[in-house]
């Protein structure tokens, strides 16, 4: 079966990201059809598509939107997080580099609805390349005149404008995202005050990930009913999976919601390499708790996978075969949040400190059978209890994996090695 | 690098500008320890405390955001700077072995620069591109796929430059 591209109408397209080549794809066609439609429809009209956020949360837009409140004395921000930095997810540097008005147009269509003349694209440090693309095309949009002053003789006026990043996961966090804006360090803030209420420097500020604002210019030009057709009733549209780690043809994949795992890895990835075996699958950026092989026929949606207690998160898709050590792929993801925690709540800090120095134990041989209970108080004890949810995006999947994958850490403490031959965690070619 | 002078007039003129950009005077901080890390290389002490008077801050805070982000470079790193992921994804794909061969041929520890001070090894976390694995950015470019070939031919065009 042949993807169903709606937002990858660029893909294999030469010279994808200039403005023409946008334009002779239906590009800017949504734009004066917003513009002329009542602010309170687009509303209507997102929340009847059912679109839900692609950054890993799966809010519905068109409600969040709708928090907004548009005669505001303040000024009003739309921030497009570009800050994709979640391990395993590789979906919106794609959109940024190869259609960077894709999302523009839904950045200006966004704008208009909330009542927004200034908008930010929070675009992550590492990533220079995608930066100046997003920089030409936010020229080429002004010189065309769908930024400015009067867009489009409509009175609407609107200045995009990219914010560079200079390295931390955290300022993908929504709030971290606003403080770095700011000029501090990227420390997520307690809510309430919701961005919506309290935002950029104060003001109401709707944040959005990039693919989210990528589907909404679709969603005008062909209407609710279309959109909600496709996917699942709750669980609406097409995702961008990302498939990667141990799979034969790793790579983007625009799909209907709700496809089956299995599909997804068999069908698309092309199963496992060295007719080896699926041991375990992240299936949604690293953050979501692991599936392991028996769980391959679930549903890669919003809902299905909340139910079983993982979650779709970005539908960047890690898989993991069974020659490799499931200790170390923990060990692997505790270094890096703890290497990302900013530091502010003692249950990140010292949880994800704590939980890399156990796990390494472990792996190197010098673990004790009561450190595996220590390890999943220690993930209790981080889940629903800070500012922002990266201590949790640490725990559940280390939780997950000390409870699915629990003989392996015991083989590892009666050993007092690791039982897989590998110097490495996994081989290169 | 000019650890006892002052901006020069050229990029004082370009912090002016993003500052009269910027919505405040401190969201342009980022910004400006860009500009400036760009023109200088590193930040030192001094073109911080400058940062810190044109935007109305306190060393300390300016000090603070240029440690929180790992992009911001305190000390001289090397002419080319390469960051190799070691997330999960690249992990899976050989990143520990792509580390080790790295720092074999330079000689280095991660976060250490060569000897003739051309080349800094850092490891990056996930840098978006896992499915490529493994990768690494150099200065501003991403190599994907990365092999052993591949990373010994561009140490090799490193080292010439
Ligand atoms: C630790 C952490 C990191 C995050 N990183 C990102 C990110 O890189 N990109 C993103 O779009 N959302 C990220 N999010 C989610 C954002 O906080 C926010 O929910 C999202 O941008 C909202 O957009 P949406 O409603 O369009 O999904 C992150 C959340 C957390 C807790
Ligand atoms: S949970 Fe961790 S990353 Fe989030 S605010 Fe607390 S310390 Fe910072
Ligand atoms: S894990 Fe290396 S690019 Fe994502």
């Amino acid at each position: 079966m042949p993807e169903l591209r709606i937002i990858r109408s660029y893909a294999g397209v030469q010279d994808s990201h200039k403005i023409e080549s946008y334009i002779q794809r239906g590009g800017y066609q949504a734009l004066p059809k917003a513009l002329g439609m009542d602010p309170d429809d687009i509303i209507d009209l997102i929340k009847r598509a059912g679109l839900r956020g692609r950054g890993g949360a799966g809010f519905p837009t068109g409600v969040k939107w709708g928090f907004i409140q548009r005669d505001s004395k303040k000024p009003i921000y739309l921030c497009c997080n570009a800050d994709e930095s979640e391990p395993g997810s590789f979906k919106d540097r794609e959109i940024i580099e190869q259609d960077p008005h894709q999302m523009l147009e839904g950045i200006i269509i966004g704008c208009y609805t909330i009542n927004s003349h200034k908008s930010y694209i929070y675009i992550r440090g590492e990533m220079p390349y995608g930066a100046g693309v997003l920089e030409r095309a936010l020229e080429e949009a002004y010189e065309n005149g769908y930024l400015g002053k009067n867009i489009l003789n409509s009175g609407f006026d609107l200045d995009v404008v990219v914010f560079r990043g200079a390295g931390a996961y955290i300022c993908g966090e929504e709030t971290g995202l606003l403080e770095s804006i700011e000029g501090k360090n990227g420390e997520p803030r307690p809510k309430p005050p919701f961005p919506a209420q309290s935002g950029l420097f104060g003001c109401p500020t709707i944040v959005n990930n990039v693919e989210t604002l990528a589907f909404v210019p679709h969603i005008i030009n062909r209407g609710a009913e279309w959109f909600s057709e496709i996917g699942t009733p709750k669980n609406t549209g097409t995702k961008i999976y990302g498939l990667c780690g141990q799979i034969n043809n790793p790579g983007l994949y625009e799909l209907p919601l709700g496809i089956p795992l299995r599909e997804l890895i068999d069908e698309y990835g092309g199963g496992v390499p060295g007719g080896r075996k699926v041991k375990a699958v992240s299936p949604g950026g690293s953050s979501a708790p692991l599936l392991t092989a028996d769980e391959l026929d679930l549903k890669m949606d919003f809902d299905t996978l909340s139910e079983v207690g993982s979650m779709l998160g970005t539908a960047g898709v890690t898989v993991i075969d069974d020659s490799t050590c499931m200790v170390r792929v923990a060990q692997n993801l505790a270094h890096f949040y703890r290497d990302e925690s900013c530091g502010q709540c003692v249950q990140c800090r010292e949880g994800t400190w704590w939980l890399e120095k156990m796990l390494t134990m472990i792996e190197e041989g010098r673990g004790r059978m009561e450190y595996i209970d220590t390890l999943l108080d220690a993930c209790s004890q981080m889940r629903g209890t800070t500012i922002c949810a990266l201590a949790d995006g640490c725990a559940m999947p280390v939780e997950s994996i000390v409870k699915k994958f629990r003989h392996e850490f015991e083989e590892h403490i009666k050993l007092g090695k690791c039982p897989f031959e590998r110097e490495h965690m996994g081989e290169w070619s | 690098m000019p650890e006892n002078m002052k901006l020069t007039r050229e990029l004082k003129e370009k912090i002016d500008s993003i500052v009269a950009k910027s919505e405040t005077k401190q969201s342009a901080l980022i910004p400006v320890l860009r500009e400036i890390q760009n023109a200088e290389g590193y930040l030192t002490n001094e073109s911080m405390e400058e940062a810190a008077k044109i935007l109305g801050l306190t060393p300390a805070n300016v000090q603070s955001v240029a440690t929180f982000y790992t992009m911001f470079f305190r000390k001289e790193p090397g002419k080319h700077v390469v960051w190799l992921c070691r997330t999960l994804s690249c992990a899976l794909k050989g990143a520990e072995q792509a580390e080790h061969h790295m720092c074999e041929k330079l000689g280095v520890h991660t976060g250490g620069t060569t000897s003739d001070g051309k080349i800094t090894l850092m490891e990056a976390e996930c840098l978006a591109s896992c499915g490529t694995a493994p990768v690494m950015l150099v200065d501003d470019d991403l190599v994907e796929n990365l092999t052993k070939e591949k990373i010994d031919r561009i140490i090799e065009e490193l080292r010439k430059d």
